[in-house]
């Protein structure tokens, strides 16, 4: 192999690796083309589909009847906002203190053990996720469709997202910070709450309205646990109305104007993702993003 | 191997383990004092006493385990993962590694000055000196605190420099300043014990002269111990020095210890001579 490249030119085999160097080039940036065409194409798509869509009784108004037309997703947008901070209630400390757990008390064996659940959580697909709180919460527990087992399924998703986040900033506090907290005679807890928390806050907020963002916008873990509304609802054991179903719901009807109301609902969890991403990219220090 | 061991006054009974309350002079002795980084000897059989309320150097070469040795004496070696210690280290009559000899609590009696500063950088300079009675969880007044926050920035000649900037970052000081800043700040909880792991070497020639100057004004209070690579440093504030070198297993251990003045004139070992004399190191 190595001998008869020897006999090749020197010129050949120069002209050869610019030829490779080209089409490599070439197809990388075809690549990326595809991948940045794709999100600008959906996120046009949705734009273009959905501002129609927008009034001000989208907001605000209640879904009319099957094939009346008119009304909004209000209900769904409550929803949406009451599943998700209640999920981030019971996620975000969970999340949190698995990941002082892993970088902070157990960095062995343990933490090891901790990233590896949080990692399979992870990989669950969330209909799965959806299921489990169903047969555990709707069928056993709370004997009902609610928005608490709604923000259960969602606060599943959101757990390994924020811990594994988390977990990255802890580690960018310097170790120094921490040492120079134990050598003043603080015990390890309070080190971690006083010293490693405060100095890795933007980072760790950050994870948590990230996981929130990412969480709001599932649908298969409310299908089988919020059910849906049509009517306003903040009773927390109650079935509760949620952006994502009624876009499953309005998308999967034969009526055109329930497609350019699913359309709508779609651009609002996009813009709200995008805009939370984006203000935090702004706002956050540079270590934290 | 010439171990040199000079022994000031204080001699303790090896039974007297038990915790008691610290002498009226503190001091530092170590028993046969062995540490591990897992399976690296890193630190061999030191035993040596160390004299209250004055300067002692550990001076040697990288790699010699003079830092270790150091976090040997208040128990932050063992915070590093897989890092073990064997032996004894007394304070006053207090074996610190006793069973049951709380490391957070010794770490209250014998503070610690980092190679780098290392103000902590979310808090402004006032919290960093108020820092180490809030982690201990000590609760005072505000007029207290502002009456501690003073007087420890006026012993690590800060004071004047900073008084009017109490409320910003800690980490906006120029790196003599932050040294001088986690020097109060340590000073702050009144340990009768000050280490200094090479407490000037990432700073300017200025800042590491107010350093000195300092390390020796504070002698006069507590005992201080000083590990530097700086031999003209060791000589400048000590009164005495300790030269440690690794051997050719790797291990470091206590090659040499006396007066400063008298190692540096006149070192009994030849390789305390080959040291100091920069033939190699």
């Amino acid at each position: 192999m190595s001998t008869a490249a020897l006999t090749v030119p020197a010129w050949r085999v120069h002209r050869r690796r610019r030829v490779a160097d080209a089409v490599m080039a070439v197809l990388l940036t075809a690549a990326t083309a595809i991948a940045v065409g794709l999100l600008v194409v959906i996120l046009g798509y949705v734009l273009v589909k959905g501002i129609p869509a927008l009034n001000l009784a989208f907001f605000t108004e209640r879904p009319k009847p099957f094939g009346v037309e008119g009304g909004g997703v209000g209900p769904a947008i409550v929803g949406t906002l009451i599943v998700s901070a209640l999920a981030g209630l019971i996620a975000i400390p969970i999340g949190i203190a698995a990941a002082i757990f892993v970088t902070e008390l157990r960095p062995g064996r343990w933490g090891a053990v901790v990233r590896f659940a949080a990692e399979l959580i992870a990989g669950l697909p969330s209909i799965a996720v959806g299921v489990f709180v169903w047969s555990f919460l709707v069928r056993g527990l709370l004997g009902r469709y609610s928005a608490l087992a709604g923000a259960v399924a969602l606060a599943v998703i959101m757990i390994p997202i924020v811990a594994r986040t988390t977990e990255e900033v802890l580690r960018l506090v310097p170790g120094s910070l921490r040492e120079a907290a134990l050598a003043l005679g603080a015990p390890r807890w309070r080190v971690v709450l006083r010293v490693v928390l405060p100095t890795a806050r933007a980072g760790v907020a950050t994870a948590a309205v990230l996981a929130v963002a990412r969480a709001a916008g599932e649908t298969a873990p409310l299908l089988l646990t919020a059910l849906g509304n049509l009517f306003f609802s903040t009773d927390l054991l109650r079935p509760i109305a949620a952006l994502p179903l009624q876009i499953y719901q309005y998308a999967a009807s034969p009526y055109d104007d329930w497609h350019a109301k699913a359309w709508g609902g779609s651009l609002i969890l996009v813009a709200v993702i995008a805009a939370v991403s984006l203000a935090l990219r702004a706002f956050a220090p540079r270590s934290a993003r | 191997m010439t171990v040199t061991v000079a022994r000031p006054a204080m001699t303790t009974a090896p039974e007297a383990m038990t915790p008691q309350a610290p002498a009226a002079e503190p001091a530092i002795r170590t028993e046969r004092l062995n540490a591990w980084y897992g399976a690296t000897h890193a630190v061999g059989d030191v035993t040596f006493e160390i004299a209250g309320r004055s300067v002692t150097a550990i001076i040697g070469p990288s790699g010699c385990g003079k830092s270790t040795l150091l976090r040997c004496l208040n128990r932050m070696h063992e915070i590093t993962p897989g890092a073990r210690v064997d032996g004894q280290v007394f304070l006053g009559n207090e074996d610190i590694y006793w069973q049951g000899v709380d490391a957070v609590e010794v770490r209250g009696r014998v503070g610690m000055v980092f190679q780098r500063p290392n103000p902590f950088p979310m808090m402004s300079v006032y919290e960093n000196v108020a820092a180490g009675p809030r982690l201990r969880g000590w609760h005072r007044s505000r007029a207290d605190m502002d009456e501690m926050v003073e007087r420890n920035l006026r012993r690590a000649a800060l004071w004047d420099e900073v008084k009017d900037k109490l409320r910003r970052s800690g980490a906006a000081l120029s790196g003599g300043q932050q040294q001088r800043l986690c020097i109060a700040r340590a000073l702050a909880t009144d340990p009768a014990i000050l280490l200094m792991d090479e407490p000037a070497s990432a700073l300017d020639p200025i800042a590491t002269y107010k350093i000195e100057e300092l390390v020796r004004e504070l002698a006069d209070e507590l005992t201080i111990v000083i590990v530097t690579h700086n031999m003209q440093q060791a000589s400048r504030v000590s009164a005495r020095t300790a030269f440690m070198l690794a051997g050719e297993d790797g291990v470091g251990r206590l090659v040499e210890y006396g007066k400063t003045d008298e190692l540096f004139t006149t070192p009994r070992d030849e390789r305390t001579e080959a040291y100091i004399t920069g033939r190699f190191g």
